[in-house]
């Protein structure tokens, strides 16, 4: 949950409002970071398949996105992984046919930044 | 004025069902609880009930299923005796946490092993801190009173926490006395309905029940949990005092039997408090100043109001018919407790008695009043009445 309530404001026992997954941010568990190399993918889909959180969005590009070899790809293309929800479990890297996808330390990327 | 009817313990808290008439009763059959739902079966068949009963399994599924029916909105009971409330206590301590007013008969028999059919309160005992009001009853008589307004206490809705109401197995579950069953429709009116305001099938009012709760929230809702129980005491006053004008009785936390001058008092629970006041007497008779006390709700536990009522006095044994293997007993434990903020605390003694139905005399609590008044104790180790060797 993302909003703290005190004791006395809960409701009677263990009751929560319904629908309440979005709010949680279960991308703070991750160790490991997925990081999306698009000038080598040929968004086929299978790592958004395979993704266990459906933490990679698509959407629909009708004028084409540069992809592997400078390919435009049109039509459903893939985005950055949702860091908000990505659990760092790297299937998407595994299942990755054209290799796209690295995973990192959580540590590593939060060191480039610092650099940056 | 209600009739007056020869019945048992048993038939007693199947009486109380009757007029409570819940939407759901879920047991299964242990001895000696088994004559409750025996009574309230016939009552179900002979249709003077609309209660839905529901055979299961194990007392697993059937604290489980009351818990489902309970959370759909209905008000839902149960019965049970020692290795059932043992199957059952996983579903028994997630019951206050869900914040279901379940109310359940336990009729006391000892845990096994050596297995044993008999009376003692080592069931109960192992459950007081999961978070159950619980309700002592000396007799069959207060079983159908104690009934009543444990219904009314768990449902209010400052408390919505489930509540035991204790009798000896056999002793009084299975013993005929006279029982006053007062006016069906004025129980009824007392008892009313459960509240719908919490039924889960509200499609107006989505809501999650039983979520995975993490560090984040778990503290949180306990902290709320025993909030509820601390206001137990005021609503058990007022429920009492409403109940009262049906029955013309008073419903104390505990009751006190000769105390007001008394030089040693026995603190016992259930049917063994009979035999107390019989002992009592005896030693009255003999010139001795001396009285009983005999708690009735134990949890919440009224810590203030059992100091005042000792006060005076200037020892104190506890009678407990349970053993807390390697500590002081459960229910010396909270006189010792209590008591410990007097400034002129009593001498005490713990005294175990009666287990696995060992019968209790009232010789032997006279002689516990003699060893009192000798003031021959030793409050560190718990002495035994009626053991051999």
């Amino acid at each position: 949950m993302s909003e703290r309530k005190a004791w006395q404001e809960l409701e009677l026992g263990v009751e929560l409002p319904a629908a309440t997954s979005l709010g949680y941010k279960t991308g703070g568990w991750r160790v490991l970071r997925p990081v999306w190399n698009a000038s080598e993918c040929t968004h086929c889909m299978i790592c958004v398949s395979y993704c266990p959180d459906m933490a990679i969005p698509v959407t629909k590009s009708e004028e084409g996105v540069a992809g592997k070899g400078g390919r435009m790809f049109k039509g459903i293309v893939r985005l950055e992984t949702n860091l908000d929800y990505c659990k760092g479990c790297g299937i998407c890297a595994h299942e990755c046919p054209t290799k796209c996808i690295s995973i990192i330390r959580e540590e590593e990327a939060e060191q480039a930044a610092c650099k940056l | 004025m209600g009739v007056k009817k020869a019945i048992t313990g048993a038939q007693a808290a199947a009486e109380a069902m009757r007029q409570i008439n819940p939407d759901v009763v879920v047991a299964y059959p242990i001895t000696p609880q088994t004559p409750i739902v025996e009574q309230f079966a016939k009552y179900v068949a002979d249709g003077i009930v609309d209660t839905e009963m529901v055979p299961v399994e194990s007392e697993h599924s059937a604290m489980s299923a009351a818990v489902g029916a309970e959370t759909a909105g209905a008000r839902a009971m149960s019965a049970t005796s020692s290795q059932g409330l043992a199957l059952m206590w996983e579903v028994v301590a997630a019951t206050p946490g869900l914040r279901l007013p379940i109310v359940m008969s336990l009729v006391n028999r000892a845990l096994s092993a050596p297995i044993n059919i008999h009376c003692d309160h080592s069931d109960v005992m192992g459950v007081t801190t999961v978070g159950w009001i619980q309700i002592f009853s000396e007799n069959a008589q207060e079983v159908y009173e104690n009934t009543l307004l444990a219904i009314r206490v768990a449902e209010d809705k400052r408390i919505q926490l489930p509540a035991m109401v204790n009798q000896d197995g056999f002793i009084t579950s299975h013993a005929v006395e006279p029982v006053e069953i007062f006016d069906d429709a004025l129980v009824r009116k007392f008892v009313g309905v459960r509240s719908l305001d919490r039924a889960l099938l509200d499609v107006e009012h989505p809501r999650s029940v039983g979520p995975l709760v993490l560090p984040d929230y778990y503290f949180e809702f306990k902290r709320a949990q025993e909030e509820a129980m601390s206001k137990v005491f005021e609503v058990y006053r007022e429920v009492g005092t409403e109940l009262s004008a049906i029955t013309g009785k008073q419903y104390p936390f505990f009751e006190t039997y000769r105390t007001d001058d008394a030089e040693a008092v026995v603190v016992v629970l259930n049917s063994a408090a009979g035999t107390a006041k019989a002992a009592v007497d005896a030693v009255r008779a003999q010139g001795k100043k001396v009285g009983m006390l005999k708690p009735i709700l134990f949890r919440p536990f009224p810590y203030t109001e059992v100091r005042d009522a000792l006060r005076h006095v200037p020892v104190v044994g506890v009678l407990d018919r349970s053993m807390d293997f390697g500590a002081y007993a459960p229910v010396y434990s909270e006189f010792r407790n209590a008591l410990w903020e007097l400034d002129k605390r009593p001498s005490m003694q713990s005294y175990i008695y009666g287990l696995g139905g060992r019968d209790i005399m009232t010789t032997e609590i006279e002689a516990v009043f003699e060893e009192l008044l000798s003031g021959e104790l030793d409050p560190e180790h718990q002495r035994y009445i009626g053991l051999r060797g």
